[in-house]
């Protein structure tokens, strides 16, 4: 079997992962930041030293303003519905995921103004058309860091910039791009971030987080939900204090162990060490979908550089030909066949995993001309070598040779 | 005899903690003594000795405290 769907979640996840998750119900096991015992005091001292290294890996000012959560998604909702009040405006890209555009949409319908900024076929953003359309007054500023359809990068610290003049709030959905990019709120002028602790963070599913930075004030972010806290208990109102305000209820501490040893393997290994793995490999991609596409019908279809990425025959590759405005994602589409079709055979007949569709961006597939067809996705990780490449690749020319 | 640091929220018990230790301060995190009412349900103990020590070494660390009274 060939794993290339790391950027829905990364899988396998490095072996200490499930070592700390069972070592979290083992030996500590408690309720976290609740009664004053050992198994307790167990629990939330994990918990606490993961808030620790993870806002010292986003540079972030202070652990307390770290709120785990279910998923990056999840992290979104807290921002956006937390900060967004009928009248305000909020500046996007048309790259987003849905998980940012479905709350967008939603507050829309609640009276908020959604300004989406289109981006290049390519998924890159024109910072002009950012700062034009984040005028003075604008709350929030929202920016896809990397596509999950393109890989494409967005332009964060030019965007921290707008958003400063505009006097907005920058928020930056990090789902694709915490544990493969640097990035640092304070340098970057990220004022909140969302992250997803199973993608590139390499912990389990259930694990998230928004990370808030010292120009937030947290009293004017509203909670998503109010409940216990073991915290102010004799109050009946949700209390202001950080994290506490949007962590009701029982924690996930047993993924959050898991999510800290996630973040030990990326930090050991280095972000610029698995950013140069999962390039190399997706360079390789690239160049043999072309190859493969240039055996299928080289000339016939208007090969090299189009709007949306590259085209050689009967194969596009989607995204910036220059690698350093991309992440380790490709997608590609062959003329003529459906993605599901060759997404199907590549599982079936070769055990060769993508993910094929629209990735819950339908904004993205429509800014790279990709909607309602949707494109086949390749995600190499940090634990996929060059000879499951070269694998994939053959399995690819073997389906378009058959199904072609 | 000990003194007690008491807290908002336990987050701020665990930072406070890690503040103290790395400052070289012998301190534990104990279920908060019933003389005291307290918004957390656990307390940092330390020795009452170091009570000069303590308030400095938490405001340098950004840790929020409620009170910091001694154990009789």
């Amino acid at each position: 079997m060939i794993y290339l769907d790391n950027a829905a979640t990364s899988w396998p996840k490095p072996p200490g992962v499930a070592e700390a998750m069972a070592g979290a119900l083992t030996r500590a096991g408690g309720n976290p930041g609740r009664a004053g015992h050992r198994l307790s005091l167990a629990s939330g001292h994990i918990m606490y030293d993961v808030r620790e290294a993870l806002a010292a890996f986003f540079g972030a000012s202070d652990p307390l303003g770290v709120i785990f959560t279910q998923n990056a998604t999840h992290a979104l909702n807290l921002a956006l519905h937390g900060l967004l009040r009928p009248g305000a405006r909020v500046v996007c890209t048309s790259m987003e995921h849905n998980g940012l555009m479905r709350p967008l949409r939603a507050l829309e319908r609640a009276g908020v103004e959604v300004v989406v900024v289109p981006c290049g076929p390519d998924g890159l953003l024109p910072v002009d058309a950012l700062a034009a359309a984040a005028t003075p007054g604008t709350a929030v500023v929202v920016i896809n860091h990397a596509s999950n359809v393109t890989g494409t990068i967005a332009p964060v610290a030019e965007a921290g910039e707008v958003a400063r003049r505009a006097g907005a709030l920058l928020l930056v959905d990090a789902a694709q791009s915490a544990g493969v990019l640097p990035i640092d709120m304070g340098r970057m002028g990220i004022d909140l971030l969302a992250f997803a602790g199973h993608k590139g963070l390499l912990g389990p599913s259930g694990t998230g987080g928004l990370l808030l930075g010292a120009s937030v004030d947290a009293g004017r972010l509203d909670s998503l939900i109010q409940g216990g806290t073991g915290s102010r208990s004799e109050q009946e109102v949700q209390p202001e204090d950080l994290p506490d305000k949007f962590e009701s209820g029982t924690s996930n501490f047993v993924g959050i162990a898991g999510l800290g040893a996630g973040l030990r393997f990326v930090q050991e290994r280095g972000v610029a060490a698995i950013r140069a793995h999962e390039m190399a490999l997706a360079e390789r991609l690239r160049d043999g979908l072309l190859a493969i596409g240039g055996a299928h019908g080289r000339g016939c279809c208007g090969d090299g550089p189009v709007a949306g990425g590259v085209r050689s025959g009967v194969v596009t590759v989607y995204g910036p030909v220059d690698p350093a405005r991309r992440v380790g994602v490709v997608s590609f589409t062959v003329d003529g066949l459906s993605v599901s079709d060759v997404g199907f055979a590549l599982d079936d007949e070769f055990g060769v995993l993508t993910r094929v569709g629209l990735h819950c961006a339908p904004a993205a597939h429509r800014t790279i001309g990709t909607l309602p067809g949707g494109t086949v996705r390749l995600a190499p990780g940090p634990f996929t070598t060059p000879a499951e490449v070269d694998k994939a690749l053959e399995a690819i020319a073997a389906v378009i040779r058959r199904l072609r | 005899m000990f003194g007690i640091v008491l807290f908002h929220t336990s987050s701020a018990a665990m930072k406070a903690e890690k503040a103290l230790v790395r400052a070289g301060l012998a301190v534990r995190l104990v279920p908060t003594p019933r003389q005291f009412s307290s918004d957390c349900g656990f307390a940092l103990r330390f020795d009452w000795a170091e009570e000069g020590r303590v308030a400095p070494l938490l405001a340098q660390a950004g840790v929020e405290v409620e009170a910091i009274r001694p154990l009789q």
